[in-house]
């Protein structure tokens, strides 16, 4: 009987605790809903924007993918206040007017990311959204393997480093390269041109020794691996690691991405929400953070204080001709997105 | 030959042992490694250790994890229990109905439950939270009671239960007294492997929640886009150790208990 | 007989709210199309497109691994349930412990850690190179796959069966000595028989869930061929297609129970006689 009761009282414990610890902590502050994706804020800046704001409790979720983050935001009954998604899921969230317009008065800190957010098509005047970090998609390798000089996605398809290439798993990211080496637009939704990309990464399967994600960068900093697909920050965290290695860009174009801060339409705290986006632009923490993350900031007066060993990775730092010349991801229709869908299920199930 | 015999057996369980323990040494010995990859050694250091510490989104989940893992894992095994018990006792296709049903949390992909999950919350507007994650973790713990308990079930003696109804128990006596002890291992290897999914799962935990708490699973999933921290391989040591030393503590004495009171341990028995 | 019954109707209301009433939200959307104008229409377009050739092979090649690991996960922990029950009963059922415990540490963090040991410069090449022996390239195959998902599941066979196994009363097996059968004859006429509810309840655990699960060959397999789980989450997530998607899962749905069905019959065919 004893430890019946003694069960008992554990289970009674375990009940009352969470819910006492959450209304103990909402008692009169405000909590804003945050979804971001997993590492992507030093958890330290959280408790700093706390400790100045003592009327926010910031309740900080994480998720892995833009798809996820819709499903959880475009769901009835959502509480997400704020989220940081990308680009073309920004498109979608405006289309489907999700989104609340921001009070631009709210955020002085606007100022210093003003500049990048003039270049995100996807919002061009900020009316929604608040860049947040940008990447771009490009070629790490490792300069004791390749003897040629890197600057175009041809060298993906070279016979020469069979077993040695990395590819990046993702519909979007793969069939977009095949399209920047054919010339084409990486939004297309031409099904002649998908074709194309498909045949080209079907041939270039035997070549590959595995589509990866976050395990890319871990290849290359094993040192065992040629040329690899990755994004920008995850290279700038191989390239710290690993000294033989390097990034570009390749000349025919890539992928420029951008994650902002948007604050959902059924948000209760939008003035919250916005506090909270106007401290992390503040040029210091921004800093900071890109610093954990390891991806780049819009912040134009954030450099300053960025470590310079961090600024001196080719990755990090995106210069204006990269701008030039790559591209944001558009939002597909869905016809278009299952058109890509089967194109990638063809390179797939395709025999090695 | 029976002393070689018994040497190749043990050997065979401890090479087994050591594949499963192999990657969980790795994860150990990195979790001091002064650099974020597992691939490359850059030197000894503390410091995940200490930065676990002051992240309070690990903190904050691990009690999420925690808390949901012990109540949905008691839940489903009391639940689960007593329904292996009486499942039994249906008609043949009521039984396999109603176990046919059972299967459908465990087979079913978990975007897909965890999606159904999310869809039937919404319909009947219960809001999103620790609630319905607790709800969620319950619904796929409770197969593997079920599923645990139910073989012991089979060709268990059932005439001491009968008997001890015959001599005036109640149903729910006679199940605790009789039929509860001959179940005992199952049960307990039921409330395990509940606990375990329950520890484990990411999918339905991440739908079932809508973004409203965190476990531990979610935070190590969503790190996968950019890169696990290693302060979640400390974690995992420390949780690790606490829990192998909590064992030993509990055998030990155990053991010793066994002695003082003379009992020696089960042998296997005589044929009578 | 009728008392026992009641015990299962808490689970029995559980099982209509939270395991029914979800699945006919997937049927709806398996079957029932929704219109421009909102009207809702019965069809089965969506269960032709789940049974269509291309997603019917990856079916198949999950079916594949799921089955190749249920049948190795059988073959290594069947002997070490029978000679973990050999051992003293608390030591046997210490070590049984000792094969659970891993679990509780997250299974992609150890899945992570399976790749940096297969790695190229990872410890396992490096004690075949310390050997003398070339390097191999263990990690992006077919077999890092397998390795991986039995690796995973190896714990969820060996549970059942052990449990099995301690239900067994060792008189029978004296009996079968005494009565002059060999070791062989013992295992395969006593023993198997008393274990063999335990063996369903493991291929269970650990086939069906294989069949969906996709970290392994995303990570250790680097993802060079399409998973069922691959799909669904592509239909669910990226397409934002809940109607195939649901339909696939319902096609997954029905086969699974035929299987499971014919192993139940037999299971239950067996039984008697072999009691």
């Amino acid at each position: 009987m004893k430890t019946t009761r003694f069960l008992a009282l554990v289970l009674a414990i375990l009940f009352v605790l969470p819910l006492a610890a959450a209304c103990g902590k909402s008692g009169q502050k405000t909590t804003l809903y945050v979804l971001n994706w997993g590492e992507y804020l030093d958890p330290d800046l959280i408790k700093e924007f706390e400790d100045q704001n003592p009327d926010i409790k910031i309740n900080y979720t994480t998720t892995t993918s833009n798809e996820e983050m819709y499903t959880i935001c475009a769901t009835e009954g959502s509480k997400i206040d704020l989220l940081v998604p990308s680009d073309y899921m920004i498109e979608r969230l405006i289309a489907e007017d999700l989104l609340a317009e921001l009070d631009l008065s709210n955020i002085p800190n606007f100022e210093y990311v003003k500049q990048a957010a003039s270049t995100c098509t996807f919002d061009p005047e900020s009316k929604y959204s608040i860049p947040y970090l940008m990447g771009t998609l490009g070629i790490v390798y490792n300069t004791k393997l390749v003897d040629d000089p890197v600057d175009s996605w041809d060298i993906l398809w070279d016979e020469k480093y069979a077993g040695k290439i990395m590819m990046y798993d993702s519909i979007r990211d793969s069939i977009a390269i095949a399209l920047c080496k054919l010339g084409y637009d990486l939004n297309t939704a031409d099904p002649e041109q998908l074709r194309e990309a498909g045949e080209l990464l079907k041939q270039q399967k035997s070549l590959v020794l595995a589509y990866g994600t976050d395990n890319i960068k871990y290849d290359m900093i094993g040192g065992n691996v040629a040329l690899g697909v990755d994004y920008s920050g995850s290279a700038t965290e191989a390239i710290l690691e690993n000294s033989d290695l390097a990034y570009v860009v390749p000349k025919e174009g890539s992928n420029i991405w951008v994650d902002s801060m948007v604050v959902l339409k059924s948000s209760q705290h939008k003035e919250a929400a916005e506090r909270f986006i106007n401290f992390l632009c503040d040029p210091e923490i921004t800093a900071r953070n890109s610093e954990y993350v390891g991806y780049t900031t819009p912040n134009s007066k954030a450099e300053e204080y960025v470590d310079p060993e961090l600024l001196a990775a080719d990755s990090y730092h995106i210069s204006e001709d990269v701008i030039a010349r790559c591209k944001y991801y558009k939002d597909l229709d869905a016809d278009t997105l299952a058109l890509w869908n089967s194109v990638w299920m063809e390179v797939k199930t395709a025999t090695k | 030959m029976t002393k070689f015999w018994n040497f190749c057996k043990r050997f065979y369980l401890v090479i087994l042992l050591i594949f499963i323990y192999l990657p969980i040494l790795m994860l150990m010995i990195f979790s001091f490694n002064d650099g974020k990859s597992m691939t490359k050694w850059s030197g000894f250091t503390f410091d995940w250790y200490k930065k676990l510490f002051t992240n309070p989104l690990i903190l904050e989940s691990i009690w999420v994890t925690l808390s949901i893992a012990v109540v949905s894992s008691l839940v489903a095994t009391v639940v689960g229990t007593l329904a292996a018990i009486g499942i039994n006792d249906y008609k043949k296709w009521q039984k396999n109905l109603i176990l046919s049903v059972t299967q459908i949390p465990m087979m079913n992909a978990d975007i897909v439950t965890g999606i159904s999950l999310l869809l039937f919350f919404i319909f009947t507007k219960i809001p999103r939270g620790y609630v319905t994650m607790l709800i969620s973790h319950t619904v796929f713990n409770i197969p593997y009671v079920i599923f645990s308990v139910m073989p012991r079930l089979k060709g268990m003696d059932e005439n001491l239960y009968e008997a001890a109804l015959d001599m005036g128990a109640t149903p729910g006596y006679a199940v605790r007294k009789v039929i509860i002890p001959q179940l005992m291992p199952g049960i307990v290897s039921g409330f395990i492997m509940a606990f375990t999914m329950s520890f484990d799962d990411f999918v339905i935990s991440f739908f079932s929640s809508q973004g409203v708490i965190s476990n531990l699973s979610i935070y190590i999933y969503s790190m996968a886009k950019v890169g696990i921290n290693p302060e979640i391989n400390a974690l995992s040591t420390i949780m690790f150790l606490c829990v192998i030393t909590l064992l030993i503590i509990i055998n030990v004495r155990a053991e010793r208990q066994a002695v003082r009171s003379g009992r020696r341990p089960t042998k296997p028995k005589k044929a009578r | 007989m009728n008392r026992k019954k009641a015990f299962a109707l808490p689970y029995i209301v559980w099982m209509i709210v939270f395991t029914i009433v979800p699945l006919l939200l997937i049927l709806f959307y398996a079957f029932i199309h929704k219109t421009d104008t909102g009207a809702l229409i019965f069809t089965t377009e969506y269960i032709r497109s789940a049974l269509s050739g291309s997603s019917m092979s990856v079916l198949l090649l999950s079916l594949e691994y799921a089955l190749i690991t249920t049948v190795l996960c059988l073959l290594l922990a069947y002997p070490a349930a029978l000679f973990l029950w050999q051992l003293r009963s608390r030591i046997g059922s210490i070590v049984n412990l000792l094969f659970m415990l891993p679990m509780w540490m997250n299974f992609l963090l150890r899945t992570y850690a399976w790749r940096a040991l297969l790695d190229m410069s990872g410890p396992i090449n490096r004690v075949l190179q310390w050997l003398g022996l070339p390097g191999q390239q263990l990690l992006y195959t077919e077999g890092a796959v397998i390795f991986g998902l039995v690796y995973n599941f190896l714990p969820f066979m060996l549970l059942p069966i052990y449990t099995a196994f301690t239900k067994i009363d060792r008189s029978y097996v004296q009996a079968a000595e005494d009565l002059g059968a060999n070791r062989w004859q013992t295992l395969t006429r006593v023993i198997l028989p008393l274990t063999r509810s335990g063996i369903i309840t493991g291929v269970t655990m650990v086939f069906m869930p294989a069949v969906t699960t996709f970290v392994v060959s995303r990570l250790l397999g680097g993802s060079q061929t399409m998973m069922f789980g691959d799909l669904l989450e592509n239909q669910f997530m990226l397409l934002k297609d809940w109607n195939t998607g649901s339909a696939l899962a319902v096609v997954m749905m029905v086969l699974m129970l035929l299987s499971m069905a014919l192993v139940r019959k037999s299971d239950d065919g067996v039984m008697p006689g072999g009691m």
